[in-house]
């Protein structure tokens, strides 16, 4: 495959281009969804192709086509050319490109059981007993499970010589119980909203043990249909960890996007209240915060061997003692803010142009337990497992819900309560991060549905993270 | 013939008797031009060939979808999709392939849209990017056409083209942004410098915002928040998936709204975008979903009208099976005044240019919380006295567009962004009579 990346990066040279970057990927996904006795889904989905970026001056150009040939490949490259050369008519500032090393190098996902070989009967199974099991629970009216598989191939060329080929597997899934009352919908997920993906093979779904959870979890939302709302009020809150994981991804992950900083999203998804000029001196949040992005993390959803430009995996500290010292580049965003180009840029396919992408963007573990932090809270919330999530263009109000809460009263849990919210702005909420439970704890929680650009790109993103509390929210803000 | 109605035929002739088969295919081409602090910053384009095969061995289903259009693609497509029915358990809901069925005679499809050159797209930049002197642009410029062809076991064969041009841009100040919009079938329809225009002078008058306390305020919203609004209630609402789990707000036959709210989807105005016909070959038709404000009907696509007891409105894509069908032609009824009408029959309210970031709380009764950006105006006694900061809502959706609720509705229909994309829904202004504005910019 790769001698069609080098004819994309020929074709693209051939027609002016001072520097071009091909990928040709092979993409497999098989997607299970099973609701109640039925499996609604059962999707096989092959995507191939080749895209290539040209560099024309200060522009960029990019082109693909699913025609896998040396002629078309070659086309490819002139197209993206020529693309180059109109956005030359609204030019930008001279661009540079930082350097990185040049490599020929090959690197595959460490997995032990390839879930494309295990038997479709074998997973549609598993997901209908968990349904039955979910199902059996009074005041059940939905069960829904399922499971997504990713197998990708990527041959990676540039016109400065890089020569790259990954092979990456990711799998995953999920359940959830949904109630259904006379006004009201009330629905728990297991391991978290959406499911829980990781680099990996079907190893991950055993691990997660759908079928120990089931009863549980649906208990628990039949449960919620009679609880009690969540008053309005400021107290102390306790955040099981996948919603502190999107609380992460949210609140810093998109913030430290050097793209977004630079105003490259402005119209679409937004910018980022920081500034590059406090990077270093900015307080992000209390000194208990160590955020750091790191792609090399095994099993983490967003663990590569190189980034889409074939700059290498790398960790990259972000927050240190709640001081923002780092952020998410490529090679061009890097070059602009004097930065280390920090291997983060991605793209959702072949046909995507590849851009600035969280890696496993994470909360570092502290040194206590969620059993302590309960026990040593006079009074508060503990919410788990998101249920909706809004937050403004700069990163800064935010807004989340949550599946459930339980109150707590005097170091012990107490009455379970329905429709959590809460509600901050980001780094006053950082700021009151007090407790943080330890690497017993920590999950690498993996995000398998982040939007960003235009066209839109979808990207895999984890967020490592454990259990812990804030002093000081405001919560149940309710219609 | 065509090389999108070639390869639904080679395809077809591929599967074995006695399976029923839906194949779809795709082709054509996406190009976007985008820019960011005055200048294109990303310009991408794409020539697509998608197929994708949907097949039903004795009640056993499964879906499979390539880009490999090769022989050897095909062959491998047709093995895939069987082999995964094969081991799929049966499936009771199965509605069968639709049955052959004449499709509206209409074409939203304009061929210069679909060769638009990089060049052309690039022009319209300059002009939104020349509109705003001295404000700093950002945006894009799509232009899309195509051809998608269905055809399957039962008889069924369906083809139509389509082509799609949005212009999408902000100004920005220091301090404020303004936001323009256009979409069409065709790319000479939009007036990039009008878009442009528009953008800037909200972006001026939003320049330098006051911090307003959180409540209830009467507003104006501008027609970007009401296709928010409305694709909300498409989704969650009017989609009979939803409705047939009871998960849905909609109660057919209940006055549940303003008797000046209509809602409906209608792929055969002349204004619509796509092509008549759903990704399981059925007919496209108009559908109300709400008529004076009681609610009359449900987007459906075979399997929920198989269970409904009804037909299908031609409302399937790809995904339905799990998220239910979905209305992509949807246009909210107009009204009687001009937008300065709206503003100056309120003595203290809101004029909010777009939503941002909206989220379902509870879907059965439709509460949203969300934020309002690029232009949010305070108006007193009938006018704009100033701008205000970014606010953040939580409110019901139903309950804002209930009887008595909605004060007046705009002439000024188009399509408008939404928070599920560009393109789909047409939409006015609205006064509504109070919306649950529950944080700023200070929390």
């Amino acid at each position: 495959m790769f001698e069609y990346a080098q004819a994309a990066v020929e074709g693209a040279l051939a027609a002016g281009a001072t520097y071009a970057d091909a990928r040709v990927v092979h993409a497999r996904e098989e997607r299970i969804d099973v609701q109640n006795d039925t499996v609604q889904a059962l999707d096989r989905t092959e995507q191939a192709g080749v895209g290539v970026r040209a560099l024309y001056g200060s522009s960029w150009g990019f082109f693909a086509t699913p025609e896998l040939t040396s002629r078309r490949a070659r086309r490819a490259g002139e197209r993206a050319a020529e693309i180059a050369k109109a956005s030359a008519l609204v030019p930008g500032p001279p661009l540079e490109f930082a350097d990185v090393p040049l490599v020929d190098a090959t690197y595959e996902t460490p997995f032990q059981e390839d879930p494309f070989t295990v038997g479709l009967s074998d997973k549609v199974d598993l997901l209908l007993e968990v349904n039955r099991i979910v199902g059996a629970v009074d005041g059940i009216a939905i069960a829904q499970s399922g499971m997504t598989f990713w197998d990708t191939d990527k041959w990676f060329v540039s016109s400065q010589g890089h020569r790259i080929h990954q092979h990456l597997v990711e799998s995953g899934g999920g359940f959830d119980a949904t109630a259904v009352g006379e006004r009201e919908i009330q629905r728990r997920s297991y391991p978290q909203s959406f499911g829980q993906f990781e680099t990996g093979g079907y190893e991950v779904v055993r691990r997660w043990d759908f079928l120990g959870n089931a009863q549980r979890i649906a208990e628990e939302a039949a449960a919620l249909l009679s609880a009690d709302e969540m008053d309005e009020r400021e107290t102390a809150l306790i955040l099981e960890s996948s919603q502190l994981a999107l609380q992460i991804h949210e609140s810093v992950g998109h913030a430290i996007e050097l793209d977004r900083i630079l105003g490259w999203e402005a119209a679409f998804a937004g910018t980022s209240h920081l500034e590059l000029s406090r990077l270093g001196t900015h307080r992000y949040g209390s000194d208990l915060m160590n955020i750091t992005a790191d792609a090399t993390l095994p099993g983490a959803l967003g663990t590569f061997g190189y980034d889409d430009e074939g700059t290498a995996a790398q960790r990259v500290d972000i927050v240190k003692d709640g001081i923002w010292v780092g952020v998410l580049s490529g090679r061009d965003t890097a070059a602009i803010a004097g930065l280390p180009p920090g291997g983060m840029v991605r793209a959702d396919g072949y046909n995507r142009l590849p851009m600035v992408r969280m890696t496993n963007v994470g909360l570092l573990p502290g040194d206590s337990s969620l059993e302590e932090i309960i026990a040593d809270t006079k009074d508060g919330v503990y919410m788990a497992t998101n249920r909706s999530w809004s937050i403004d263009d700069k990163r800064l109000n935010f807004q989340f819900g949550c599946e459930i809460a339980w109150e707590v009263k005097d170091g012990k849990l107490g009455r379970m309560l329905k429709n959590p919210t809460y509600t901050g702005i980001t780094p006053q909420f950082w700021a009151t991060l007090d407790r943080l439970a330890g690497e017993d704890e920590w999950v690498f929680w993996g995000t398998p549905n982040c939007g960003k650009g235009q066209p839109m790109q979808v990207a895999h993103t984890g967020h490592p993270a454990s259990p812990a509390r804030f002093s000081q929210v405001r919560v149940g803000v309710r219609a | 013939m065509s090389r999108a109605s070639d390869l639904v035929d080679a395809t077809l002739a591929k599967v074995p008797s006695g399976v029923d088969a839906d194949v779809r295919a795709s082709v054509g081409n996406l190009a976007l031009t985008r820019f960011a602090n005055g200048f294109i910053h990303q310009n991408v384009a794409e020539d697509s060939e998608t197929l994708s095969l949907r097949v039903a061995v004795d009640g056993r289903v499964a879906l499979a979808t390539t880009t490999n259009t090769s022989t050897d693609g095909l062959d491998a497509l047709v093995d895939s999709a069987i082999a995964a029915a094969r081991l799929s358990p049966v499936d009771p809901d199965w509605p069968g392939p639709a049955p052959a069925a004449a499709v509206p005679g209409i074409e939203h499809f304009d061929p210069a849209t679909a060769d638009a050159s990089p060049r052309e797209r690039a022009e319209r930049v300059r002009s939104f990017v020349d509109a705003g002197a001295g404000l700093l642009a950002a945006g894009y410029c799509e232009t899309s056409g195509g051809e998608i062809v269905f055809a399957n076991t039962a008889g069924q064969r369906a083809e139509g083209r389509s082509s799609q041009a949005i212009l999408d841009g902000i100004h920005q100040t220091p301090t404020s942004a303004g936001s323009g919009h256009a979409a069409g079938a065709s790319l000479a329809s939009l007036d990039a410098g009008a878009v442009g225009s528009l953008a800037a002078r909200r972006a001026r008058e939003s320049a330098d915002p006051f911090d307003l306390k959180p409540g209830e305020y009467e507003v104006v919203l501008a027609p970007e928040c009401v296709a928010t609004i409305a694709v909300f209630m498409a989704f969650y609402g009017f989609n009979a998936k939803m409705h047939l789990e009871g998960r849905s707000f909609a109660e057919i036959g209940e006055t549940q709204f303003d008797e000046r709210f209509s809602i409906w989807d209608d792929v055969t105005d002349d204004r619509a975008m796509g092509v008549p016909f759903d990704a399981e070959g059925t007919p496209k038709r108009k559908v109300e979903f709400v008529s004076d404000g009681t609610t009359v009907g449900l987007a459906h696509d075979r399997r929920t009208a198989r269970k409904a007891g009804t037909e299908s409105t031609g409302h399937y894509g790809p995904g339905s099976e799990s998220y239910g069908p979905f209305p992509t032609n949807v246009f909210v009824g107009g009204g009687d005044r001009s937008v300065d009408d709206l503003i100056a029959e309120v003595d203290r309210g809101l004029y909010v240019a777009t939503f941002n970031y909206c989220r379902v709380l509870d879907p059965k009764s439709l509460s949203v919380t969300g934020l309002t950006r690029n232009g949010t105006f305070m108006i007193e006694n009938g006018r704009i006295t100033g701008a205000v900061t970014n606010l953040r809502f939580t409110q019901s959706f139903v309950a804002a567009l209930a009887p008595g609720r909605v004060l007046g509705v705009g002439t000024d229909g188009r399509f408008a962004d939404s928070e599920f994309g560009a393109g789909f829904i047409h939409a006015p202004s609205m006064r509504l009579a109070g919306w649950n504005f529950t944080g700023g910019a200070s929390g």
